[in-house]
């Protein structure tokens, strides 16, 4: 048995951290487009508006009943055989794009929930002083929701960041794909995959630790 | 000021309101009492449509609505010409004692924050929690979460405050509080629709008494007369029910 490179290892965490903006920036920019998109769906499922509502639980029954990889590779490879306009859509667009549209469906279900968890006499109160259904989804139904969903939603977005990986299959060189580029030149694969694994890990723990300050932050007003 | 005409509300084959009609003048305060089931809830949350009524006709200040035929424009107005206080208190969880009293101003009545918490602070001074001002309803006791209620909907500056059994879902020492600011607003004149099982107040505070059964106002009168002489067996019959429990302890 072999012992591990760790000069190689240290040595490859600089290059490898030079990727870790586009990793960082499509998850930031899926999971911006997914809250946006998951509140809208959430919305319409919680009013049942009609059609709308049908179409919003298909949406969520495809995205959440098929495999975010094949969704990917639905987009970026099958898609442009019938759209033309898609056929000069780069590998980061389509990568967010499949996490927007994979993640939006989990996420509408559990604002959908939080949103339902909400004591309906406090909207019947907001009611009774003339606020409108759209003052009262905004000014006491959502932000109360968005306390309850912030757990979730912030697992999501951890989620989200592990599976921006999947872009190398879209040829994207983000962080794997580099770290693949880099173990087939050395063949030093344990050492890279091993420090790409470490730098996914401290994304993640630090992203925990943020997650628990925010949730302290947002439980002020329920403390006796 | 405030007229009602035949207000019909149905609940799939049961009909919870068999045509209430029913008015007030201005500083009337009025107490609706009777067994459980009764409608008398309902009555009230048809006046504001949480319930939208099936028929009938309501008039609160300049604005008259048809229920049958109300529009989404009609309901808000009803609901800005009326204040409601819930019997779970219903607090917005996630705003403090002065931002629930101050919300409606801030956003139906288009104040300023500034301008709005300036009234709320007043309005936490006349209900005596001027302290409680930054509290949220979740450190507050049953007693000042309702008292909050009610400044809330003093807020509204409505024609007519709805107490849907204000004191009912309170520990029995928190009762007394409530009471007595609701017997404050009543000096002040502010007019008022009560359902209660407090008997006591309603003999010390209402003008009128109404009594409901069966989805129908039996009959209405002033305390003194409604609870020495009623006229109707059923009247008689409920009284002698809840009166016997509130009785004190014979010797």
């Amino acid at each position: 048995m072999q012992a591990l490179n760790l000069d190689y290892m240290l040595g490859l965490v600089p290059i490898l951290l030079g990727y870790l903006p586009l990793t960082l920036g499509m998850a930031a920019a899926g999971m911006v487009c997914a809250l946006i998109l998951s509140c809208a769906l959430a919305v319409i499922r919680v009013s049942r508006l009609p059609v709308l509502n049908q179409a919003a639980q298909v949406f969520i029954s495809f995205f959440r009943g098929t495999p975010l990889l094949v969704q990917l590779f639905l987009f970026y490879y099958g898609l442009p055989q019938f759209l033309s306009f898609l056929v000069s859509i780069n590998g980061v667009t389509a990568t967010i794009m499949g996490l927007t549209l994979h993640f939006s469906a989990y996420m509408a279900e559990s604002i959908r929930a939080a949103i339902t968890g909400i004591d309906r006499s406090q909207t019947e109160a907001a009611q009774s002083i003339g606020m409108t259904n759209a003052q009262t989804m905004r000014r006491i139904i959502l932000p109360q929701a968005t306390r309850v969903a912030t757990p979730t939603l912030m697992n999501y977005f951890i989620d989200m960041i592990k599976s921006t990986s999947l872009a190398f299959t879209l040829g994207v060189t983000e962080l794997m794909g580099a770290t693949q580029k880099e173990a087939a030149s050395s063949f030093l694969y344990f050492e890279a995959f091993l420090v790409v694994a470490v730098i996914y890990w401290i994304i993640v723990e630090a992203l925990s630790w943020c997650q628990k300050r925010l949730e302290k932050r947002l439980n002020r007003a329920y403390q006796r | 000021m405030i007229a009602l005409k035949g207000i019909t509300k149905r609940f799939g084959e049961h009909t919870v309101l068999d045509g209430i009609d029913l008015s007030l003048e201005r500083g009337e305060i009025i107490v609706v009492i009777g067994p459980s089931g009764t409608g008398k809830s309902t009555l009230l949350r048809c006046i504001n449509f949480l319930e939208r009524p099936d028929a009938g006709q309501l008039k609160v200040g300049d604005l008259s609505v048809d229920a049958a035929r109300a529009k989404n424009e009609d309901i808000l107005g009803l609901r800005r010409r009326t204040a409601f206080v819930f019997q779970n208190y219903a607090l917005f969880a996630h705003k403090t004692a002065l931002e629930n009293i101050a919300e409606r101003m801030i956003v139906v009545e288009g104040l300023s924050k500034n301008d709005a918490h300036a009234r709320a602070r007043e309005i936490l001074e006349r209900i005596g929690l001027a302290d409680k001002a930054d509290a949220y309803p979740a450190a507050l006791s049953g007693g000042q979460q309702q008292r909050i209620g009610i400044g809330r909907a003093m807020a509204a500056k409505a024609e007519v405050i709805l107490f849907d059994e204000p004191t009912s879902a309170l520990d029995p020492e928190w009762v007394e509080e409530v009471l007595a600011l609701m017997k404050q607003l009543a000096a002040e004149q502010q007019t008022m629709i009560v359902v209660t099982h407090e008997m006591q107040f309603a003999r010390e505070v209402a003008d009128r008494v109404v009594f409901m059964d069966g989805g129908r106002i039996v009959e209405q009168a002033p305390p003194s007369e409604l609870f020495t002489n009623p006229k109707d067996e059923r009247t008689r019959s409920f009284l002698r029910k809840v009166l016997a429990g509130n009785a004190p302890a014979a010797t």
